[in-house]
Order: structure tokens, then sequence, then C-alpha cells
């Protein structure tokens, strides 16, 4: 893991790499991250940084890796989901954080965007399905409820490239 | 540890080498596995395929493309050693062998006259091509077509070849042979497609929270993910719309449309007769017609050519047009579009065989048929048809040449101009036209009217696996080019299990279609007294009961007491017990899932 980081600093910065931070549109060439929806979100959700520039410091790239394993339980996995999910960070999904995800989903591009009366029904399918108290937004619990119940997200994340 | 070590220490030498032995065999049999991986047909090109922005519904139709040629391959191989190879092995007299003729006993003189119009002196170059193209001429007494097998038995030093027998058994052999290795690999499709159909978990929180793959590095593959999920979305949604629709359908809406679907349904009923009717028309047509010319000359030879193929361009022109109507029309009938899907393919899969079913039963009329007592002697009309298996073995042959004729000039006529007209010329008219997508169900059902006519030619034709062989070796190639180069991905991503297991399906029809045909021939229609290797029986058939009349007595008996109905019925009885209990089990295997189901929810 040391090395993949070290290889994404220039040349000058390698040898303290332990204290120096990589700058995103560097972290942006990983491969794994590359054909990613999520990418910005990813990277500044695990970013640390205080000047909010979403750099990553080693410890930065070994959380985003130990979250992305195959190795790490569901619930550390839904609970970094569910913030990468937030788009407008304000602790719960609401219809517009969900409409952004179905977009991120679908791809770029108007003509793989769904029209509004389909990202309509599709949002309040997805409320029907998740939201128990029935307030119009998915909190961090309602989230990882749903999420277990999910066959398919076990397999979230698994890079797999790092044991 | 100490206790792990002692156990170890007191493990005989036989364990301590039998483990070693083991390792060693895994690791040899996996590194095997390897090297033979490499060796599979095209390995590397539908893997491209795959990988490209086509997505893996494409690659199913190339690996069944790859497995149709394999399985064409075999059947040459196993027609070619039992049947030809003896033959070729007499005629050269090596290890000794000879063959007997034994004349015919009890039949007439006149039905043994055959003289196929062998090529004799000085012919124009052009006339091979014709013979080439329809079967005639040269081609009519070389080992390809069922006259040449006029062998009765064959010794090859002291054993003695029962060569009719052989041409029968080679001829189940091949259809079972195919049979059982299209229900392997079906099933194989058929458990993937149960596991993979769990619907009450392909909720949306499921697409959308766990929808994306993070595994996926390749711009391309993440372009097609982002499609393949906007499609899942968007098919979901219209289903759910779709259903609401229909539940709340008033009684007067669903009355207009059970009548709407009952008035389209004989609409196609009817173009599906003015189809098989017009290919008996065309057929008896063609037969009389170069039948006559034959013998009276007076037609020149291009439009004898068009004659002879007629059938087959009308066969394919009713191909091309019945599924545009079909699809046109279906959608009057306001089915789901999963539904609309299935239906339409149906009545395309419909279309294709039946037309091969009407040709031959035409054929067959003609052949049996018999105005004026023509037939008295031998049983068929042996004035037109002294050698009517031949016959057949041509038509057959004719379908296949053109077949493979139009794949590779559609390819070359339409597609390539198009893409020329696209990319040159940059009008709103023909941009709109665009590139075409590769349409799967249309290039599989092609394929496998194609091997239909396969499976039903090698029994007139033995040498038929051969040419089918080729043919889908070069569609491979064509298919490929004809894909990178002028086709754009499909907007609508499909499952490359729920494919495979249609294709085995709809070739498994196809299978079972083509048996009949040979069924009624085989036992049925008398074998023609002039050629091939039935000559001394009445129907091809008769060769396994006479054979068996040889065998010692004790075989006989079992044999007898295996067709009596002392034996059928209770064997028939026994069968249904078993598939009631079949049944039985994957119901109570149905409930358990349920209730686990309901747990887990």
């Amino acid at each position: 893991a040391y090395k993949r980081f070290s290889e994404l600093l220039p040349k000058e910065e390698r040898e303290n790499a332990c204290s120096a931070r990589v700058p995103k549109s560097q972290i942006l060439t990983l491969p794994e991250l590359r054909a990613n929806p999520f990418q910005h979100r990813i990277c500044h959700v695990f970013s640390t940084s205080e000047s909010g520039d979403d750099s990553m410091s080693f410890e930065d790239f070994l959380d985003m890796l130990s979250v992305f394993s195959d190795s790490a339980t569901s619930d550390i996995k839904s609970h970094y989901a569910f913030r990468i999910f937030d788009f407008d960070e304000d602790g719960t999904l609401d219809r517009k954080d969900l409409e952004q995800l179905v977009n991120c989903l679908t791809g770029q591009g108007e003509e793989s965007r769904l029209n509004s009366a389909e990202m309509e029904q599709l949002i309040q399918n997805i409320l029907e399905e998740s939201d128990i108290d029935k307030d119009g937004t998915i909190n961090l619990s309602e989230f990882q409820h749903v999420v277990s119940r999910s066959p398919d997200f076990a397999r979230w994340g698994g890079w797999g490239f790092i044991t | 540890r100490y206790s792990e070590q002692a156990d170890t220490e007191h493990l005989s030498r036989w364990k301590k080498w039998r483990r070693t032995s083991s390792k060693s065999l895994k690791k040899a049999l996996s590194e095997a596995k390897g090297v033979s991986s490499y060796l599979v047909l095209w390995r590397h090109d539908i893997h491209s395929i795959e990988g490209r922005k086509f997505g893996a519904g494409i690659q199913s139709y190339f690996s069944f493309l790859r497995f149709l040629v394999l399985l064409n391959f075999i059947m040459f191989i196993l027609m070619f050693s039992f049947i030809t190879l003896p033959i070729i092995i007499s005629k050269y007299g090596v290890l000794n062998s000879t063959i007997a003729y034994i004349s015919p006993k009890n039949t007439e003189d006149v039905c043994t006259v055959y003289e196929p119009s062998d090529n004799k002196g000085l012919v124009y170059f052009y006339t091979y091509l014709k013979d080439l193209l329809s079967g005639t001429g040269f081609l009519e007494v070389t080992s390809l077509f069922y006259g040449y097998y006029s062998i009765d038995t064959l010794w090859i030093s002291i054993t003695r070849y029962n060569l009719p027998l052989a041409y029968l058994l080679a001829t189940f052999a091949y259809l079972a042979l195919s049979f059982l290795w299209i229900i392997k690999r079906s099933v194989e499709g058929f458990t993937h497609n149960l596991v993979h159909d769990a619907d009450p978990f392909q909720s949306y929180c499921n697409k959308v929270f766990a929808g994306w793959d993070f595994c996926i590095t390749d711009p391309n593959a993440a372009r097609l993910k982002h499609r393949s999920l906007q499609y899942e979305l968007q098919t979901d949604l219209q289903e759910e719309k779709l259903k609401q629709k229909i539940a709340e359908r008033t009684m007067g809406e669903k009355l207009r449309i059970y009548s709407l679907r009952i008035f389209i349904n004989i609409i196609v009923i009817a173009i599906l007769s003015g189809c098989f009717y017009s290919i008996y028309r065309v057929t008896v047509f063609s037969q009389e017609t170069s039948n006559v010319s034959i013998r009276n000359d007076s037609r020149t030879d291009l439009v004898n050519l068009l004659v002879q193929y007629l059938p087959s361009i009308v066969i394919t022109l009713a191909n091309f047009i019945g599924p545009l109507i079909f699809s046109f029309l279906i959608r009057f009938e306001e089915y789901t579009p999963a539904f609309e899907i299935k239906l339409t393919l149906l009545r395309c899969v419909f279309v294709r065989l039946a037309n091969i079913a009407v040709l031959l039963f035409s054929l067959w009329s003609q052949i049996s048929g018999c105005a004026s007592d023509k037939c008295k002697p031998c049983g068929y009309n042996y004035k037109l048809y002294p050698c009517w298996e031949s016959d057949v073995g041509q038509e057959m042959y004719k379908l296949m040449i053109f077949d493979f004729i139009v794949i590779l000039a559609v390819p070359l006529f339409v597609d390539f101009p198009r893409k020329l007209l696209v990319t040159h010329y940059s009008c709103k008219l023909v941009q709109w036209f665009g590139y075409k997508e590769f349409e799967i169900s249309d290039n599989v059902l092609e394929i496998i009217y194609g091997q239909t006519i396969c499976w039903i030619g090698t029994f007139f034709s033995p040498l038929l696996p051969a040419i089918a062989t080729v043919k889908y070796f070069i569609i491979f190639y064509v298919k490929k080019i004809v894909l990178v180069h002028t086709r754009k991905p499909a907007a609508r991503p499909i499952r490359a299990s729920s494919s495979n297991f249609f294709f085995m399906v709809v070739l498994l029809i196809g299978l079972i279609l083509a048996f009949i045909p040979l069924a009624v021939s085989i036992a049925h229609i008398p074998s023609s007294k002039a050629c091939g290797p039935f000559r001394n029986f009445n129907t091809s058939w008769e060769v396994i009961p006479v054979t068996i009349l040889q065998f010692p007595t004790v075989l006989q008996q079992i044999f007898f007491r295996m067709a009596s109905e002392a034996f059928a019925v209770p064997f028939f009885v026994i069968l249904c017990i078993i598939m009631f209990y079949v049944i039985a089990l994957a119901r109570a295997h149905k409930r358990v899932v349920e209730q686990l189901r309901e747990q887990l929810v």
C-alpha cells in the first residue's frame, strides 16, 4: 500500500511520503477510481485536509483502502456508503441526494438521465421500500437496515488488490 | 503446537505419501487445465468482443456459433468414418477389401433405372458452376449425395461390414449426439437462470445502493455498466406502470383489448398460411419445370438455375418479411415488454421452422403423389424421381448454399454501404438512419434455421456437415467484422444467462422438427430401388428388423419382448411415476425457498 501511495507523489517528495499530502487530481488517476462515478465523493469523504482541497495523506489513503477491501465488515461499509451517498452532507438522504445518486449511476450526458417522471417514480419506490418513519428522508439506521437485506451489497466496494 | 508436531510424526509414511501425491496431482491438473484453455477455439476473439463495448449477450451469440462449428465437425467425422471411409477403403482395395452388390430380388426392373446425367465429353465451364450451385451433374454422382452409396456389403479382409445398417445407425447416432449435447448445455443455462431470477431481491434499493461495481477500471466497461443500469431502471419502472394500467382496466377496455388480440392473431395465422401456400406452389412449380427442362433443354441455363433456387428465394423472403410484420403488429396488442419480446420471438421461430416443414411436405407430395397409377410398381413416382433421396438431398444442399450466399451478401450490399453513407454524408436524414444495432435474436434464428437444414439433409447427403462446418467458420469471421466495423453497441443490453438458455431451447425445437421428417422418410416412404444402400428393403427402417432376425434366438427374444406391450406399458407407467416424483420434489423445494425468503425479509 505504501508503494502505491508513494507512486502518486512527484519524485521529490517521495522520501517523506509518510507526511506528505497527495492532491486530489493525483488520487483520481488511480485505476480503481478513474471509472468510478463516485470518485469526487470518495475523495471528499476520506480526506482529512483542513483546507478543503480534498488532498489525502497516507493515513487517509489507508483508511480508504481498508473500507473498500474484502475484509471490511458490512457495518463499516454501510456507514461509509451512507456518507458517500449523502451529497449535501446533512446527515440524511433526502430527495435531492437520491436524485443525484441516480444520475451518477446512469452516467454523464443528457441522454443517459432518467426523465423527471421516471425519477419521481423511482424515488417514490425507494422511499417506500426504505423509509420506515415516513419522514421523506433516509437516515443512517434506515439505510443500514435496507442495505443489510440487499444481497448485492455484501460485495460492495471489494477492491481486493490489497489484502 | 507440540501436539500437532507429534501427530504429524505419528502419521505413517503411507499417509504422508498420499498427501503429497494428491497435492502434486492437483497441481498437475490445474496446469493441464490452464494449457487446455489455450486450445479452446477462438478463445481470444470472443474475449475481445466481450471486452469491447458490446456486452455479454452478443458474446453468448458468438460462443453459440463456436458450439455449432464443433457439433457439425463431430457429425462430419461420425458420418465420414462410418460411411464414406469404408467405401473409400474398399474402392481402392486397401486391406484386401471387396464390395458386394446384391441385385434386388423381387422388384420390377423399371424401378431400378437410374441414369444421373454425369458430364461426359466437352462441357462449358459454367456447367460446372451450375452443377456446383444446384447439386446436379457431376456433383450428383459424388459421395456428397445418397445415390453414391449403392453398396450392400463390404468385405474388409474377413469381416463383413453391413453398410445399410451402418448408414441408419450413424443417422440415429448423430441425432442422439446433438440431442444430448444440447440438453447438457441447456441444463447449465437453466440452473444459472433459476438462481439469478430471484425477483423479490431485485428491488429498487438494491439496484440503486449496491448497483455500481467498484471493480470496474476501464472507461468502456464503465459506459456499458451505466447504460445497463439505466436500461434496467427504466424497464422496471415501465413494467410497474404497465402493471398498474392493466390492473386499472375497465371491463370495456378489457373486452376491446381481447378482441383486438384475437383479430391480430387471426391476421398472423392468415399471413402464415399465405407463406405456406406460396412455398408449396413454388416448390411444386420448381420441381415440375426443372424435371421437364432436363428432358427438353428448352430454357437457358440461368433461368433454369433461377427456377431451381425459387423455393430457397421464397423461403428467405418469407423469413425476412414475417418478423418485420410481427414486430409491427405486436405493438397493438399491449402486452408487457418482456412478454412482447417472447411472443415475437416465438412467432419468428415458428415461421422459420414451419417453412422448412412445408417445403419438405410439398416435396413428398410430389414424390409419392401419383395421379394415374404411376407409383404402382415401386411405391413412389419412379419416372420423375428414380433416386428421390438424392433429390431431397439436393434441395437441402441448395437451401444451405443459398442461405450462405445471403448471409455473405447482406453485409456486403447493405451494411458496408450504409456505414459509408453515414460516415461521409452528414445530412440529417442519413444521420437519423444511422448505424444499426446487432440484433441477436434475428442472427440466432438465422443460424438455427441453417442448422435445422443440416440435420435434415445429413441423412440424404452425408457430407453436408462438412459444408456446414466451413460455412459457420466463415460466418464467425464475417459477423465479427460486421459487428466491429458497422454496428453500434446495443441501447438495451441483454442478460447473457437467459440468452444462452433461449438459444438452446430454440435449437432443441429445431432438432425435434428435423427429426419428424427424417422419421417419416425412413419409416414410411419406400426407399428408392435404383440407388442407395436400402435398395433391397421396402423402407429404410427395414434394415433393423432384418438384422435382428439374423441374431441368435436369445437376443431376438429379448428384442421382441422389448417391443411388445407386456414390456412397453409397465415401462411407460414407471416413467410417469418417476416424472411425478421429480415434479413433487421440485414443488417441495420451491416451498422451502419461499419460506426461507420470508424469513430473510
